[in-house]
């Protein structure tokens, strides 16, 4: 009896869409669960207390925000994070974009040469960083030195010495980095375009900038939309460049929030206070999102309609 | 209450012992007898430790842990972690209570939870008595309440002055100066020579230590004993106007050096004067480039030059021993602390980390290392002379918290570059520093 209806319980399920799909869903919303949502309400919820690593804390309201408002050295890290990322991102985008059109063109080893483009992209990026740092040292760097020696100047440029040339340093080994991530993208997209549309443009007689601007661009614009949105929303929290590069020196002009939370939570023991940092990352990376979707991904003409 | 008798037992003698002591080494085998402790059934001990600066450390102490195993049948697994690392890895074991055992860690970290570390003071005591005392910063650090020991003290990494002999006589100085005014003078002369000194301004965890000496030099302070801040001082505006002057005679780009920087610079020849441990020494001592090897002949040290406040102001990288109370062996790992510390292992582990880590004990500064090669010297005093970090306050979150946001470092660096008047710079870091040590 029992059985039976187990089994006629079993059989309705399986007929029934929502009921498989609710569970076919379950172990996705579990793992969203446990390692999204979770760290996610646990780093708001210590942001709003005053909890310091080896010790718990109590619920103090905004008073880690209030007291971050106060402190320079925040807003210079919010600064120098969108200053970072919008840089960069700028860079990667025309530099990505310009390495995709050449590499969809027919080139001599068109696979060696996508192959070779990945390249910074695989290096770890620490690894990658303490090259870096080498590039940029003070005493040994190699740009300094071949410039030194082919009398362009006469004393070792101060790469990360100065704030500004700090900024500009770690910028261009971001964008040296990310490059890779959006060229092979989009390169992927403009490859979804179909060819029959150049056909017919250049039959029309259009300009190759013409092909590009009322072509590739429209049609490659929904590739663009993702792409830069993770390419920002890499950039905004990067950490390990800045890390190893310049910890945020000299005198805090490369701190970005994320490794300001960082030196303020594990060695600083602020776990609150970085903590409610990282929280105040989130308001510009959900606007970051919003842009691109909105601005980017809704155009009319996606949706069948009229321009 | 065997404990309690055993204790005072223990007090009663070795007071008797110091007043008939001559010489460390004579008494040292009476009170040897007084350490009573009965080790847990089948322990096994986990110690964390940071990872050495010089391979002679890390192989004697594995050896000392080795003859430990075979004399007590105790198990002992030791992990090692960049120093920087143990830090919130023994918070983390703190908050979670599950970890190693005995945690070696750096600075004010006991000071953060005093409350879940094993009381030590029994073998504090045994091993103050025995070995002359501790030295005033273990009291600082370790006893902070000024009755309960919550870890023993391991020693400290000497930050001395790491020079060139031959360019500081070709500078025209002969012997090298002990005070501020001297130092400057010297620096300048190097610099005019091309052969300029170099200190890190960057980020540096570890070689920002100077940047707290150069403020306490002229008497300046973080904070004051109730821990008040006070760091915008006349004293603080002095020691950054000296520093101005200092700065202007380095090798350029210092403001961006970490940890690494000086010593690159440094072995490479591009600098002939820094602020470092016995590390610079010790790694053109074994190199097996004959060049590097060569300037070994050529490396002096000295001790950080004494300013107005009269007094030596180091501040060096102290190192503590913690016993965590979640620990199922805490018998165990006082016995292991106690071994370790005592002259037959300490002794010959000073020797081959040629005196990186300078002895928390008194008795311990006749060891040969400090005199077999007089460039050892200068770190002999490292411990005995040093501040804590939090100086002159209590170390706490405040102080950790206020190192690591390199408030100290951010100010010097601020003021000597130019970037900020020293006024601006003190009234800044004053701010910062209010925010840590907010009552």
């Amino acid at each position: 009896m029992s059985q039976g209806s187990g089994l006629s319980l079993l059989g309705r399920l399986n007929n029934s869409a929502n009921a498989l799909g609710f569970i076919f869903m379950l172990p996705a919303a579990a793992i969203l669960l446990v390692f999204l949502t979770y760290p996610l309400g646990l780093g708001m919820w210590l942001g709003l207390t005053d909890t310091k690593i080896g010790r718990d804390g109590v619920f103090v309201g905004l008073e880690n925000y209030k007291s971050l408002a106060e402190d320079s050295v925040f807003w210079l890290s919010v600064f120098n994070t969108v200053f970072y990322t919008a840089v960069a991102s700028f860079f990667k985008f025309f530099l990505g974009l310009w390495l995709a059109l050449l590499l969809n063109e027919n080139i001599k080893f068109k696979s060696f040469m996508r192959a070779i483009l990945l390249l910074p992209w695989i290096v770890p990026t620490t690894l990658s960083a303490i090259a870096f740092w080498w590039i940029y040292d003070s005493q040994f760097s190699i740009i300094s030195w071949v410039l030194v020696k082919a009398g362009l100047i006469d004393k070792y440029i101060n790469f990360l010495g100065d704030g500004w040339n700090a900024r500009f340093s770690v910028i261009a080994a971001n964008i040296w980095r990310g490059i890779p991530f959006v060229a092979i993208s989009l390169l992927a997209g403009l490859q979804t375009i179909s060819p029959s549309l150049y056909e017919a443009a250049t039959i029309d007689g259009a300009s190759p900038w013409q092909r590009f601007r009322h072509i590739t661009y429209p049609l490659l614009t929904p590739i663009i939309a993702i792409v830069m949105t993770f390419s920002v929303l890499f950039t905004f929290t990067d950490f390990q460049l800045i890390y190893v590069i310049t910890r945020g020196g000299p005198v805090n002009a490369t701190h970005l929030m994320a490794t300001l939370s960082f030196q303020r939570a594990i060695p600083g023991g602020q776990l609150a206070e970085g903590a409610a940092i990282a929280m105040a990352m989130v308001p510009f990376l959900i606007g970051a999102i919003l842009i691109s979707f909105f601005g980017l991904q809704r155009r009319a003409w996606q949706q069948g309609t009229k321009d | 209450m065997p404990h309690f008798t055993r204790r005072k037992f223990l007090q009663s003698t070795s007071v008797a012992a110091g007043a008939s002591a001559a010489g460390p080494m004579i008494w040292v085998k009476d009170a040897h007898a007084q350490w009573n402790n009965t080790v847990e059934k089948g322990a096994k001990l986990r110690v964390l430790r940071w990872k050495r600066f010089v391979q002679g450390d890390e192989d004697t102490y594995l050896a000392n842990v080795k003859k430990f195993t075979a004399k007590t049948g105790i198990e002992v697994r030791v992990d090692h972690e960049s120093w920087e690392d143990v830090r919130p890895k023994a918070a983390v074991a703190a908050n979670v209570g599950s970890g190693p055992d005995i945690i070696l860690s750096t600075n004010d970290d006991a000071n953060l939870y005093p409350e879940k570390l094993v009381d030590c003071t029994d073998l504090a005591n045994y091993l103050g008595k025995k070995y002359g005392g501790w030295y005033p910063v273990c009291e600082q650090y370790l006893k902070p309440d000024g009755k309960k020991w919550i870890g023993i003290p391991f020693g400290a990494a000497g930050n001395a002055l790491v020079y060139r002999e031959s360019h500081m006589k070709a500078a025209g100085f002969d012997k090298f100066p002990g005070d501020t005014a001297g130092f400057l003078k010297l620096s300048q002369a190097l610099k005019a020579k091309g052969t300029p000194p170099g200190f890190a301004l960057g980020h540096a965890t570890g070689d920002q230590s100077w940047a707290f000496w150069l403020v306490w030099a002229f008497g300046g302070k973080m904070v004051d004993n109730n821990n008040k801040v006070v760091i915008d001082s006349p004293e603080t505006i002095k020691a950054l106007e000296y520093g101005k002057e200092l700065y202007a005679s380095f090798v350029p780009g210092t403001l961006s050096w970490l940890d690494p920087n000086n010593n690159k610079a440094f072995l490479d020849g591009q600098i002939s004067l820094t602020a470092n441990g016995i590390s610079i020494y010790y790694a053109a001592k074994n190199s097996t480039d004959p060049k590097i090897k060569e300037l070994a002949a050529d490396i002096q040290h000295a001790n950080m030059p004494i300013g107005p406040a009269g007094v030596p102001t180091e501040m060096n990288l102290f190192f503590n021993q913690m016993i965590f109370k979640y620990s199922k062996y805490p018998k165990a790992a006082k016995e292991f602390i106690r071994f370790m510390m005592e002259e037959e292992q300490y002794g010959p582990w000073m020797q081959s980390a040629i005196g990186y880590v300078c002895h928390p004990l008194v008795a311990y500064e006749k060891n040969p290392i400090w005199t077999v090669d007089p460039k050892h010297t200068p770190y002999r005093n490292a411990t005995k002379v040093m501040r804590p970090i939090g100086y002159a306050g209590k170390m706490g979150y405040a102080s950790a918290g206020a190192t690591a946001d390199f408030i100290m470092l951010d100010m010097v660096a601020e003021a000597v570059s130019g970037q900020k008047s020293p006024k601006e710079a003190a009234e800044r870091a004053q701010k910062r520093a209010e925010r840590y040590y907010k009552v």
